[in-house]
């Protein structure tokens, strides 16, 4: 049962309830049960200021992940995403703070356009190297990881780059902190971005191609699909993914170090799985991404809300979702 | 034939009224059956008939849900995941279960490794591989890897596997389906010697001419039914096709039309070499059904892979009623028409976990939209067509391609070749490892896509297949075409003595 199925039927004509596939339900559920425990330990929780905030805060992540949807559904990984944001928003405000441009709204959409620019250039090295150097994605990615990286400290001298000009600050402040119809940005963005991935993967001839390369590549190559393209292409889209969250970044703290993102990858890889996409490739689900996402975030929230776990402790209870996430969908394999 | 050990032999395993259903369907209705000590028994049946459920059942990869086992006469549970091995019930899978990155004498003691003090014992590993191996006339090197072995080797090292724990009872799952003639030949040596030891055999094929060569006893099933049980001798292939189909298989193959001399060429391939194909030339006009006929490893999937583009070739042209095709490049060789139907429907045919919707438009999704997006209602038209045009049989539309019987698979791959609309479709073992039944169908499937003006080409190793579809038939031997024979010389005697090398005459 491909995702791309799932998503078209399930605004059904006729599915009975044993039809619907456990494994792309699980997540919400999962999300329902956690809503419903935080509403417990805490009635301020469940208020909209507070979920907003929490969807705010998820942001990041859950635009990453969108992209590692797309490269783990064609079967690889990129383990480079973190370290990547690091890399693109130290050269953003680099630029920014440049003063190349006397403008500051052109200097700002120069910055903007600059960094899809290269986050999409780090997307397509991570995609040539595995595809053209023939390297596993999971090598190709680590050695990229280590290089994004290591630039980012180059460039910060091992210590923060900022945004200095504060006419820019002012004008891309909103960016993270307003809001469109009184719903915040970053949200606005969340949902555009995954509407956007949800109609490339399920309704476009690449989507098709995507998952038709991460559930076979013999099937593929077989059928003409130009599969190193293809898989190059998600490693493109996880690229821009990246600039996106990066563009959300910047303005939020203005600044940013060799510490930005780290460990970013894996929370983008936890949502992804969370989210029900399988980790060895050929199915993907966007919008259980999101969920994913999000559940990452609510956790912490509820953790920091409730006062019988430390906060220290959240990284450790991230860890134990992953492992129980792919618990869980074993079984449901198991049954159907 | 051993009729004395079919007759008097002791029944070493039983199956009374069994009946299996998965998810409320019923796929088995109080099947009953036994097998002797020391007889080949074969059971036949379409697919979907029950077959390979049963040997689940027998085997303890399924329960039964109801029904009861017994084994030397008395009721068993059978232990489930191949742990039947310890009571020498053994299944050789149609998918190899050999890892290919061990040696031969890892994959016999993978999971029960002998050790001294803890440490592998590998010097008694390797001479008692190497007696298993000898005990079978076998000249496999118990050193080499896995991935190295022929495919007839491989089911070598299986049974080698099968023997060295002991089995007194081994269910064989269309064992020949990847063989050639001598392999086949060879193994069945092998498996007559054993029986002679008393091991007692479950045959599981839809090769008939086999069946009647090295079985003691025949069971059909049909539609989760059981049939009948008799010797082999008392029948003939068209009585069991009969009782396999249920009705008169009034003509396996529809009659030939010969495509006028004068007809267009379609596709012509000259002096085409890959690293192994040397200087494969040959024509196909309009209309035409041409045969490949060979040994495994002769070189004709790879020369046609060549030719599809799915292989770069080292020299050599290829066109296309005059157009020349670019070399290692499918989407150019889609787009002039050629299309390749791969003889391996599971791992490069379809995607297994896909719905047939998603398999059905892979190659050609193109047509179902515009700016790359893909219209649903086309696609799902698409499918309709390709149910009613292939009578592809399936309850439920959403099924997954690798729950689909082996049959509406290969009708499911054939139309989604034919999705493509080529001019010229090469069909790679068009009926492997299907039933009597869907048999006749693609047969005729690709008559009438030959009256329809297609130039076909058909790679087959059933040499029955190549004598009633063709009306030319190329013979290659060690990569090369050695021979293209037409009318009266397309004879089993006059193909074999080609690929065998006892004759050869130079390309047309």
């Amino acid at each position: 049962m491909t995702a791309s199925e799932d998503a078209v039927e399930t605004k059904g004509k006729g599915r009975s309830w044993r039809d619907v596939d456990l494994r792309a339900v699980a997540p919400f559920a999962a999300l329902a049960l956690l809503l419903i425990v935080g509403a417990l330990v805490n009635p301020n929780f469940i208020g909209f200021t507070n979920l907003a905030n929490v969807a705010t805060r998820s942001a990041f992540i859950a635009i990453i992940a969108v992209g590692a949807t797309f490269v783990i559904s064609s079967g690889d990984l990129d383990l480079s995403v973190g370290a990547m944001v690091a890399f693109v928003a130290s050269l953003m405000i680099l630029f920014m703070n440049s003063g190349a441009i006397a403008d500051p709204s052109l200097m700002l959409t120069a910055a903007m356009v600059l960094t899809v620019v290269i986050g999409a250039g780090c997307g397509l090295l991570n995609g040539l190297i595995t595809t053209v150097g023939k390297i596993e994605p999971f090598i190709a990615t680590l050695g990229t990881m280590g290089i994004y990286r290591g630039l980012t400290t180059w460039l910060s001298q091992g210590g923060a780059i900022t945004l200095r000009e504060p006419e820019l600050q002012a004008l891309y402040r909103p960016v993270y902190f307003g809001s469109i119809f009184g719903v915040p940005v970053p949200i606005a963005v969340i949902l555009v971005v995954t509407a956007i991935a949800a109609f490339v993967l399920y309704r476009m001839r690449y989507g098709r191609h995507v998952v038709a390369v991460g559930s076979n590549r013999d099937v593929a190559r077989y059928s003409g699909i130009p599969v190193d393209r293809v898989r190059t292409i998600a490693f493109v889209i996880q690229g821009l993914c990246v600039a996106i969250a990066v563009l959300l970044y910047v303005p939020r703290l203005g600044s940013t170090s060799a510490t930005t993102g780290i460990l970013w990858e894996l929370q983008a890889i936890t949502a992804v799985v969370v989210g029900g996409t399988a980790l060895k490739g050929g199915a993907g689900r966007v919008w259980g991404t999101i969920c994913g996402a999000f559940i990452l975030e609510l956790v912490g929230n509820i953790m920091l809300l409730s006062n019988f776990i430390s906060e220290y402790l959240i990284g450790a209870i991230q860890g134990a979702i992953i492992i129980i996430a792919m618990l869980v969908q074993r079984s449901l394999v198991r049954k159907s | 034939m051993n009729p004395d050990a079919a007759d008097g032999a002791p029944v070493v395993l039983a199956a009374r009224r069994i009946a299996k259903s998965f998810n409320g369907v019923q796929v088995l209705f109080s099947v009953n059956f036994e097998l002797r000590a020391g007889e080949i028994h074969a059971l036949m049946g379409e697919n979907g008939a029950g077959k390979s459920t049963l040997v689940k059942i027998l085997s303890g990869f399924e329960q039964p849900t109801s029904g009861e086992i017994l084994l030397d006469g008395q009721p068993v549970k059978l232990p489930p995941n191949g742990q039947a091995e310890q009571l020498g019930i053994v299944i050789i899978h149609q998918e190899f279960n050999l890892a290919e990155h061990l040696t031969v004498t890892e994959s016999l003691f993978l999971g029960r490794e002998v050790t001294r003090y803890g440490v592998l014992d590998r010097k008694f590993m390797r001479a008692e591989t190497r007696r298993v191996l000898d005990q079978l006339g076998s000249h496999v090197d118990e050193n080499a890897l896995i991935s190295s072995l022929s495919i007839a080797d491989k089911q070598m090292v299986e049974i080698a596997k099968a023997i060295s724990r002991d089995a007194r009872i081994i269910f064989m799952d269309e064992p020949t389906a990847v063989l050639s003639r001598e392999e086949t030949n060879y193994l069945f040596r092998q498996v007559r010697k054993l029986r002679e030891e008393g091991t007692s055999f479950v045959f599981v094929s839809h090769k008939l001419d086999e069946v009647m060569e090295l079985t003691d006893r025949v069971t059909v099933l049909r539609d989760g039914q059981w049939v009948k049980t008799a010797p082999t001798a008392i029948l003939d292939g068209e009585s069991i096709a009969q009782l396999m189909v249920g009705r008169e298989l009034s003509s396996l193959y529809p009659s030939k039309q010969e495509p006028s001399v004068d007809e267009e060429v379609t596709l012509a391939v000259a002096g085409l070499s890959t690293h192994y194909v040397k200087d494969a030339s040959f024509e196909v006009r309009k209309g035409e059904i041409l045969g490949f006929s060979g040994l495994i490893g002769s070189g004709r999937s790879e020369l046609m892979e060549a030719v599809a583009g799915l292989r770069s070739r080292l020299s050599g042209e290829v066109s296309v009623r005059g157009e020349s095709v670019p070399g290692g490049d499918v989407h150019a060789a889609n787009r002039v028409g050629i299309a390749y139907m791969t003889k391996d429907r599971k791992h490069k045919g379809l995607l297994l976990n896909s719905r047939m919707t998603a398999n059905l438009t892979l190659q050609s999704l193109d047509k179902h939209g515009h700016y790359g997006y893909l219209s649903p209602k086309s696609e799902a038209e698409a499918l309709e067509r390709a149910r009613r045009r292939f009578d592809i049989r399936v309850r439920d539309g959403r099924v997954v391609a690798g729950r689909m019987s082996g049959g509406n698979q290969q009708k499911l791959l054939l139309a989604k070749v034919m999705e493509t609309e080529p001019d010229v479709i090469i069909i790679d073992e068009p009926t492997r490892g299907i039933d009597v039944g869907t048999k006749q169908q693609i047969y005729h499937f690709i008559s009438a896509l030959a009256r329809d003006g297609k130039s076909i080409i058909v790679v087959s190793s059933e040499m029955p297949e190549i004598i009633g579809l063709c009306t030319r038939v190329a013979v290659m031997r060690e990569g090369r075409i050695v021979g293209i024979l037409e009318g009266e010389e397309i004879s089993e005697q006059e193909i074999m003595r080609y690929s065998a090398g006892l004759k050869k005459k130079t390309a047309a």
